[in-house]
């Protein structure tokens, strides 16, 4: 039976089967580039998108619970802030993406779907997030680079940006 | 076994969002190098100038995520005077791109810049000649910028694209073409921002494992659930192809390599996990406990690998002489992303779309696993998750085209975390003994270091599991003890090296992962540096300053020390017995060149022993820095990758089989733990670019623990430095 889900502001209609793990649907099925695949397990983020504005991993996701629902992915952040922001048009990019290239601060960037979708979801609940909180909200999301120290200022620098621009 | 091409329904769903360019879709099944020249001796191979004046650099390096094509672009853009906006280089490709070797070693810049330097100046050279003659002006009177040539004091002038615009060299690369002086840089030495980055955060970027191929099959291997030991490959006593009734999946094998294909990527995975294979698997590891002692026991091919002066007679006389263990663990390269490959095999040919950072080597590989010429494989090279040495890139690049061979279709292969965690060719073992004297004034006298670890494995799972290679193949080659990073630094007039080979059969695939074996010699042999310093009452900053001369050691030393604010006192000089302790320790070391040095600050906590690295120092001197933002951005995570390896990475095994399969099994470091960095670079214009992808990683693994021993007054001979270990080593 198709399901129905809102992704990135548009109805689609997707066939794959319910039980099907989203994440497969994101990638194979719509070829989107945003979420990928980490470890199946949940345990490292790379899979994330926001479901109803919520960070969840997609991995462990079946299809049929987000029928339905809104689903966010990375290629559809910019929009998802303007939204959230009111904004008439969307940038380019979302103010985490700009910090991130800001601050130079992707090696082999693979796991920066998650790090970007976290981030963002963080920034949306609290505008001006501390570095223990920014710790504690990201923790969930490993990286094999090394990126974190970049990451918590482009967080910060993101922060700011969205608090100059009100 | 049907290698039946219509397995695939035509016009399947599976295909997917083409983003890999045309030359995949119009996939030719003759691989032919399309004309273009792969000699390195000529210009063609290297350069192209367009007639918009814009030029491609054919460059033979894997972008890993640490900015390889751009800071190469920028040695070419120096002598050519072309900016960065009109440069472009394209995939790697063994039907496009010149054979520099694969990217390790931190190859790139080091190996890879005086080629592409020298190209870039020929094709300099022959564009004014070319110009001079247009314009009617001798060459010396010309000058270029952004690939526009002009007259001296006359408005005449000409751009690269008119004067050459598409068409070929036909030139070698004489390498006596005139270079730009250091001095006169423009773009090299600058901090340009990374080309591949915007792509990577906008979600446009395709990494191997968003790549797909027309008429593609999803695959998965199906393998015991951890590698068990080298020599004695599992053995698949029976498939029980009844279990994944229902799925709509198939089986295929060949020998002992199993795996499943289907049309949806779910079916694969379902199918992978549900079926169900009755393993022979040999109880023939000395399980992780075990480890060390057993390599001890071993008997071992030794070597000498350096000896000067009478290490034995110094001994005897000095007035400070200390010894120190160091046990290093088995360490997963992990990628973060498990590695992916696609790959059509037909009846003649072969194309392969892959994560490998040496294409050459690759198909070299998949010559013998095929059963192909060389010739007729193409490899691409696509950018995965990093993985930071020889990971599983070729192991599931063999999968991807052994499963393509077997059902005649194109397939895609990407391995599940517990492949990639349980099947890795670890980064080796290793046990180091290091012994070191002073005399009375607290100078270096003696230095002696015994190192024990197996060769590296070089071969690939999927080729032995085939039977393609046979199973107790031992590779030749491994990281010896190393002259560079044991000692050599220092100013001593005795020292001894010994490097003990232990027999690879009956343990873990291994091979190099990002400074081989650095982590563990200089684990043991700084220590052992510091304990002198500490036996001699000094601060272990200006002991190191009296016993090197060196000015490039220096220079690093006191770049990190100078960075961290070093104040001298002797270490573990404040030990308390407070719950919580801090702790500082400095380090020097390298890889294969360059030249590291690394300040650690650390907290243990005695109740729980757990470590906390709260600011690391790290500097480099790599000669000519390229690009300084690149390597700062490498230094921070070389820092960050260090911590994580000295405080959480192990790979565990029972006396059968790998037990560590997933992130709970095999922790790494995260954002709640992750240590302030300061990355330091010590910028030398005039000196040779060596590389700076793993050159301080070594420093900081040693300046860890001696900033443990500065916290607690012990000294540690194993890591990673888990709250056990610590518990058990303050308790002892």
């Amino acid at each position: 039976m198709p399901v129905t889900l809102i992704l990135n502001g548009q109805q689609r209609v997707v066939t794959s089967d319910p039980d099907t793990p989203l994440l497969y649907v994101l990638t194979d099925e719509l070829a989107l580039q945003g979420p990928r695949f980490g470890c199946g397990l949940g345990q490292c983020g790379s899979c994330s998108v926001l479901v109803n504005d919520v960070e969840i991993r997609s991995c462990q996701t079946p299809l049929a619970t987000v029928g339905g629902k809104t689903v966010t992915t990375l290629e559809g952040l910019p929009a998802w802030y303007a939204a959230k922001r009111k904004l008439s048009t969307a940038p380019a990019l979302h103010p985490i993406q700009q910090a991130l290239i800001d601050e130079q601060a992707l090696q082999c960037g693979y796991c920066f779907n998650g790090m970007i979708i976290k981030a963002a979801e963080l920034l949306a609940k609290n505008p001006s997030p501390t570095e223990p909180q920014i710790r504690t909200a990201m923790s969930g999301h490993l990286c094999r680079c090394g990126t974190y120290p970049r990451i918590i200022k482009a967080i910060r620098r993101a922060a700011a940006a969205m608090t100059v621009r009100g | 076994m049907s290698t039946r091409r219509d397995f695939i329904k035509s016009g399947g769903a599976l295909i997917v969002g083409f983003s890999l360019g045309d030359v995949l879709q119009a996939q030719a099944p003759v691989p032919a190098a399309g004309g273009r020249s792969l000699d390195l001796k000529q210009l063609d191979t290297w350069l192209a100038i367009h007639a918009d004046n814009t030029a491609t650099v054919y460059i033979g390096f894997a972008e890993l995520g640490q900015g390889a094509s751009t800071a190469l672009l920028q040695v070419a853009g120096e002598e050519l005077d072309l900016d960065m906006s009109q440069m472009k280089s394209v995939a790697l490709d063994t039907n496009v791109s010149p054979n520099q070797g694969g990217t390790y070693s931190s190859a790139a810049i080091n190996r890879g810049s005086p080629q592409v330097r020298s190209a870039a100046a020929e094709a300099r050279r022959a564009l004014l000649q070319l110009a001079s003659a247009r314009l009617g002006a001798p060459v010396d009177r010309l000058s270029v910028t952004r690939g526009v040539v002009s007259v001296a004091g006359a408005s005449r002038s000409v751009t690269y694209g008119d004067l050459l615009g598409d068409r070929q060299f036909n030139l070698e690369v004489s390498g006596a073409a005139p270079v730009k002086a250091a001095t006169g840089y423009r773009l090299v030495g600058t901090s340009t921002p990374r080309n591949d980055i915007p792509d990577k955060v906008s979600g446009r970027y395709t990494y191997m494992q968003h790549a797909r191929m027309p008429g593609m099959l999803h695959g998965r291997v199906v393998r015991p659930r951890g590698q068990s030991a080298l020599g004695v490959t599992p053995k698949a006593v029976s498939v029980d192809e009844t279990s994944i009734r229902g799925i709509n999946a198939r089986v295929v094998r060949r020998g002992d390599f199993i795996g499943v294909v289907a049309e949806r990527e779910w079916d694969a995975v379902r199918a992978a996990r549900e079926l169900k294979v009755t393993w022979d698997i040999r109880a023939a590891l000395p399980g992780t406990a075990r480890l060390h002692e057993q390599m001890r026991s071993e008997t071992t091919q030794d070597r000498l690998v350096a000896e000067r002066g009478n290490v034995d007679v110094a001994f005897a006389a000095a007035a400070h002489v200390t010894t120190q263990v160091g046990r290093g663990p088995y360490q997963s390269h992990a990628a973060f992303g498990p590695n992916c490959a696609i790959a059509d095999v037909r009846a003649d040919s072969a194309v392969v779309i892959s994560t490998t950072q040496d294409i050459y080597g690759t198909r070299a590989m998949l010559t013998r696993v095929l059963n192909l010429p060389t010739e007729r494989i193409q490899v691409r090279y696509q950018e995965g998750a990093s993985n930071y040495g020889h990971g599983c890139q070729d192991d599931a690049t063999q999968a991807a085209a052994i499963l393509s061979q077997l059902t005649g279709a194109p397939v895609r292969l990407q391995f599940m975390r517990a492949d990639e965690h349980g099947w890795d060719n670890y980064g080796p073992a290793h046990l180091g003994e290091a012994r070191a004297a002073a005399d009375a004034q607290g100078r270096i006298v003696a230095y002696e270091y015994h190192g024990w670890q197996h060769n590296w494995s070089n071969v690939e799972a999927s080729a032995q599991l085939t039977g393609a290679v046979p199973a107790d193949r031992e590779g030749s080659a491994a990281q010896q003890v190393s002259p560079l990073n044991l000692g050599s630094m220092y100013d001593a007039p005795n020292v001894k090296l010994v490097n003990h080979r232990v027999p690879a059969m009956g343990y873990l695939r291994g091979a190099w992962l990002r400074s081989p074996l650095d982590l563990s010699f200089s684990f043991a042999s700084e220590q052992a540096i510091d304990q002198l310093a500490f036996l001699s009452q000094q601060d272990s900053w200006q002991f190191r300053q009296r016993n090197i001369t060196d000015p490039r050691w220096l220079g690093v030393l006191n770049a990190a020390a100078e960075a961290a604010g070093w104040q001298p006192r002797r270490a573990a000089s404040g030990v308390s017995n407070a719950r919580t302790v801090r702790g500082r320790g400095i380090a020097v070391g390298t890889h294969l060149a360059s030249y590291g040095a690394a300040v650690a600050e650390i907290e243990v906590d005695k109740q729980t022993g757990r470590v906390l690295i709260t600011h690391l120092f790290g500097a480099i001197d790599a000669g000519l820095v390229v690009n300084p933002g690149n390597v700062e951005n490498q230094i921070s995570g070389q820092l960050v990758q260090t911590a994580s390896r000295m405080l959480k990475e192990e790979i565990t095994f029972d006396t059968r089989q790998v037990t560590s399969l997933d992130w709970n099994g095999y922790p790494i470091l995260r954002f709640d733990e992750a240590p302030e960095v300061t990355p330091i670079i010590v910028q030398r214009l005039t000196e040779r670019s060596t590389g700076a992808g793993e050159e301080v990683m070594a420093a900081a693994a040693a300046a860890i623990a001696n900033a443990f021993f500065d916290a607690t007054g012990v000294r540690m001979d194993q890591y990673p430095l888990t709250p056990a270990r610590v518990l058990t080593a303050l308790r002892r």
